[in-house]
């Protein structure tokens, strides 16, 4: 005769258990559910600090129940091997889905279902909920910064221009590929330096002149870290290959450098951009404040480039280096025609990262005055008409840089591993 | 000959190259500083800064020099590393194990958790702890205790501080544990190796390690009291804490977005680490007839620790770069006090500038040199 073994669940009685298990696991979370939406309490007739409890114990008891290694149930199987495969799994399992209960309602309903994005004033946020009107209002200004409004295609043509040169490496003929490295490394960035000034800069071609002071916005963190990114590969590139130079001499300047650069904040670079760099030039000569940053830049993320290059290089088996050789080639040839392609190809991963750490890092020219996405945040927030918005300037902020980093974060991964696979 | 000049000549332009741009940026800047009548010189470093600085750890006015301002801006940055550091570690850990759960729910959120906080901007983190998050709290007056004695207001989080009696004593003795432990570690050890016979260190160590410094509150005259933080009217409308300490909110905002920013890293340095170990080195320990708590601390963490240290250090290297970020909400670290302030005040911005940035390489420098020192002493010796 079977006897109703009440600690242990086996199979013979999952019926009885399976059922009351997943009972007391849902009265638990209608409990929740019922706590964070309709703010009724169901066990209001236990004291204080049990009522809390309560749902965390029943949940508990109901899990264990459940818990019956091959229980010939599929989903039951699944549901144990996944989330309760012991005591302190599933409590950590109940805790994380009650704090999902508790807090995703309140979120839900102050980002979207109480909040107001009609009107075009505060007055229009009169509800409890997040005022979205604030972002439609400044939505402008939060691009393209104090660019003025008539002149925003121009933007945008500059942009549209500058990725579609982008890629044409893909279209390129056949007989053309070996000059894809000259394109992008040469060509390319003049070709992007002079859209980008004459359409965004202006000043010729019947195009009114806009000076780097109205820049702003998201486009100029993507123009600053666009320009970056361009100049501080070549640097890098130069300071890798010096730094595994055999030639003492440039080894010891690549060290120096590459060390520096890597061991100062980037605030102190910008600060020194902004008040040193001017003491250093020539008298009389002027140097726009966005191209002082846009060098800062370069030169520090030139060293971690340098880094990722370098480890490329090592990567290499040494045996490349000596079959280059031993076929009589120079330094020069060698690097060129065999170490280098393979290298680089290895390093497009590290240097998607460098290009991500350098996306983030946009927003700290911020104080030196520049006014990208967190500058105009900053700018809006103290607007006498908009106060007391600053949570969900920061939100949107937030949405737009996660977004754009998560992206390229997942390309870097894909690109890692598909060059794993293929060597 | 041919080889010789292959060898000299690319040397001997490089260093030219560096010369002649230092020697232009000198030129240059000589000849601007003459125009505008500034002097070269770090004699300001003895003047009285006068100016004050809202948070500090160690007695500081307006009355003091350069080189105290200096020094109270480090220590602010020092500080806000070293807590975010210990915040960030025990995150990451625990993320980073989360991370190789089997549970599909802790898994994920973890995942979730790493994504969501590492593709954000630091320095977006930061306004919004200090800026949108921090400002929603209540005023001092409405402030619910925490723990029954601590308030976290909008002003600032306040909590009791702790006031010694003979504090040396206490020092002495918990100096007289730690120096116990050591020696019955290796006392342990030594045992182990020769005899065979293993004896509960961890268990020995925790009993010294409270036992000592109770010892000294029953006999050395030791004793502790807290001073509670109590409201006080100012005016009518504006109430405030005194009491206690404070620790004003760019603190809090600023530890905040770095020790969840970096714990990030940190977990995925913990989560490599652990994955880094094979399998096979775990069953082939189990299979000696070593029990899971030895197969973990003998067998899994001294491989997984190999990996892990390396690039995490690296990550504590970054937070202390990145407490710079401070500037940007006012908290007084180093840059705002001294690459700020200061440079507004004296104007001589090519030695605050350059001094700031030597600090910085220094702290890096040295941190990377224990580093190395450290891989090469726990590197697999291959025979």
């Amino acid at each position: 005769m079977q006897t109703f073994n009440f600690l242990k669940p086996n199979r013979d009685n999952i019926k009885n258990y399976s059922i009351i298990g997943s009972l007391l696991v849902l009265v638990s979370l209608i409990d929740v559910i019922s706590n964070a939406f309709l703010q009724i309490n169901l066990t209001f007739f236990l004291p204080g600090s049990l009522t809390n409890l309560f749902p965390l114990i029943l949940g508990l008891i109901g899990l264990n129940m459940m818990r019956i290694d091959y229980s010939g149930n599929k989903t039951l199987d699944l549901l144990n091997k996944n989330i309760n495969t012991n005591n302190f799994n599933a409590l950590l399992t109940l805790l994380i889905l009650f704090s999902i209960i508790k807090v995703l309602p309140q979120s839900l309903s102050w980002m979207i279902l109480d909040a107001t994005i009609s009107g075009d004033s505060k007055d229009a946020c009169t509800g409890t909920g997040a005022c979205w009107t604030y972002i439609k209002v400044w939505f402008r200004r939060f691009m393209y910064g104090m660019y003025p409004n008539e002149f925003h295609w121009r933007i945008n043509t500059a942009f549209i221009l500058v990725i579609a040169l982008g890629f044409v490496g893909y279209f390129m003929k056949e007989n053309l590929k070996k000059y894809l490295a000259l394109y992008y490394v040469i060509i390319y960035p003049v070709i992007a330096y002079l859209v980008i000034y004459y359409l965004i800069s202006g000043g010729s071609f019947g195009l009114q002149w806009v000076e780097t002071g109205a820049w702003g916005g998201l486009s100029l963190t993507f123009i600053v870290s666009f320009f970056c990114l361009i100049f501080c590969f070549p640097l890098g590139m130069i300071f890798a290959l010096g730094r595994r130079s055999n030639l003492p001499a440039i080894k010891y300047i690549s060290i120096c450098y590459i060390e520096f650069w890597r061991g100062v904040p980037l605030i102190t670079v910008l600060f020194m951009s902004s008040v040193m760099f001017p003491m250093f030039l020539p008298e009389d000569f002027f140097m726009d404040k966005l191209v002082r940053v846009i060098i800062a830049i370069t030169l520090f993320e030139a060293a971690y480039c340098a880094e990722v290059i370098r480890g490329g290089l090592q990567s290499l088996p040494r045996g490349q280096y000596d079959a280059a050789k031993s076929l009589g080639m120079g330094y020069w040839k060698m690097h060129i025609f065999v170490i280098l392609p393979q290298a680089l190809k290895l390093v497009i991963p590290g240097i998607a990262n460098t290009f991500l750490a350098l996306v983030k890092d946009t927003p700290l020219i911020f104080v030196v005055g520049l006014a990208e996405l967190a500058g105009m945040l900053a700018l809006a927030k103290t607007n006498p008409k908009w106060l007391g918005f600053a949570m969900e300037g920061y939100i949107f902020a937030s949405i737009i840089f996660w977004i754009i980093c998560y992206a390229m974060s997942k390309y870097s991964y894909n690109l890692e591993s598909k060059y794993k696979t293929e060597r | 000959m041919n080889n010789i000049i292959k060898k000299f000549i690319p040397q001997i332009l490089a260093i030219l190259f560096v010369v002649l741009i230092f020697g232009f940026l000198t030129l240059n800047a000589q000849t601007n500083m003459d125009n505008r009548g500034i002097d070269f010189g770090f004699d300001f470093l003895s003047q009285e800064s006068s100016f004050d600085v809202q948070f500090s750890l160690i007695e500081y006015s307006g009355s003091d020099s350069y080189s105290r301002a200096f020094l109270v801006g480090l220590l602010n940055t020092l500080l806000v590393s070293f807590i975010s550091i210990i915040i960030c570690t025990i995150l990451g850990v625990i993320i980073g194990v989360a991370r190789l759960s089997s549970n599909y729910l802790i898994k994920n959120s973890a995942a979730w958790y790493v994504e969501f906080f590492r593709n954000i901007p630091l320095l977006l983190q930061i306004f919004f702890w200090y800026y949108a998050a921090l400002r929603a709290l209540p005023m001092p007056e409405k402030a619910n205790a925490w723990f029954g004695v601590t308030y976290m207001t909008v002003k600032g989080y306040y909590i009791p501080s702790m006031v010694w009696e003979n504090l040396n004593v206490f020092l002495y003795c918990g100096l007289a544990a730690i120096i116990s432990i050591i020696v019955l570690r290796n006392y342990a050890s030594k045992l182990r190796d020769t005899q065979g016979k293993q004896i509960p260190v961890l268990l020995y160590s925790l009993a010294l390690l409270i036992v000592l410094p109770l010892l000294s509150f029953l006999f050395g005259g030791v004793s502790l009291g807290f001073e509670l933080p109590e409201l006080k009217k100012l005016s009518k409308i504006s109430y405030i804490y005194e009491g206690g300490i404070s620790l004003p909110p760019e603190l809090i905002a600023l530890v905040l977005a770095l020790s969840l920013y970096t714990s990030t890293f940190v977990a995925e340095c913990v989560r490599a680490g652990i994955e880094g170990v094979s399998k096979g080195q775990k069953e082939a320990a189990a299979s000696v007839g070593l029990t899971p708590n030895q197969v973990l601390k003998l067998v899994i963490m001294p491989q997984a620790l190999r990996i892990i240290i390396p690039p995490t250090t690296n990550q504590y290297l970054n937070l202390t770069k990145n407490s710079s970020l401070a500037a940007a909400i006012a908290y007084p670290d180093l840059v705002l006090v001294f690459a700020g302030t200061a440079l507004m005040q004296t104007g001589k911005a090519i030695e605050i500038v350059s001094i700031t940035m030597l600090t910085y390489l220094t702290i890096s420098l040295t941190i990377a040199a224990i580093m190395n020192w450290y891989n090469k002493k726990i590197e697999i010796k291959e025979k």
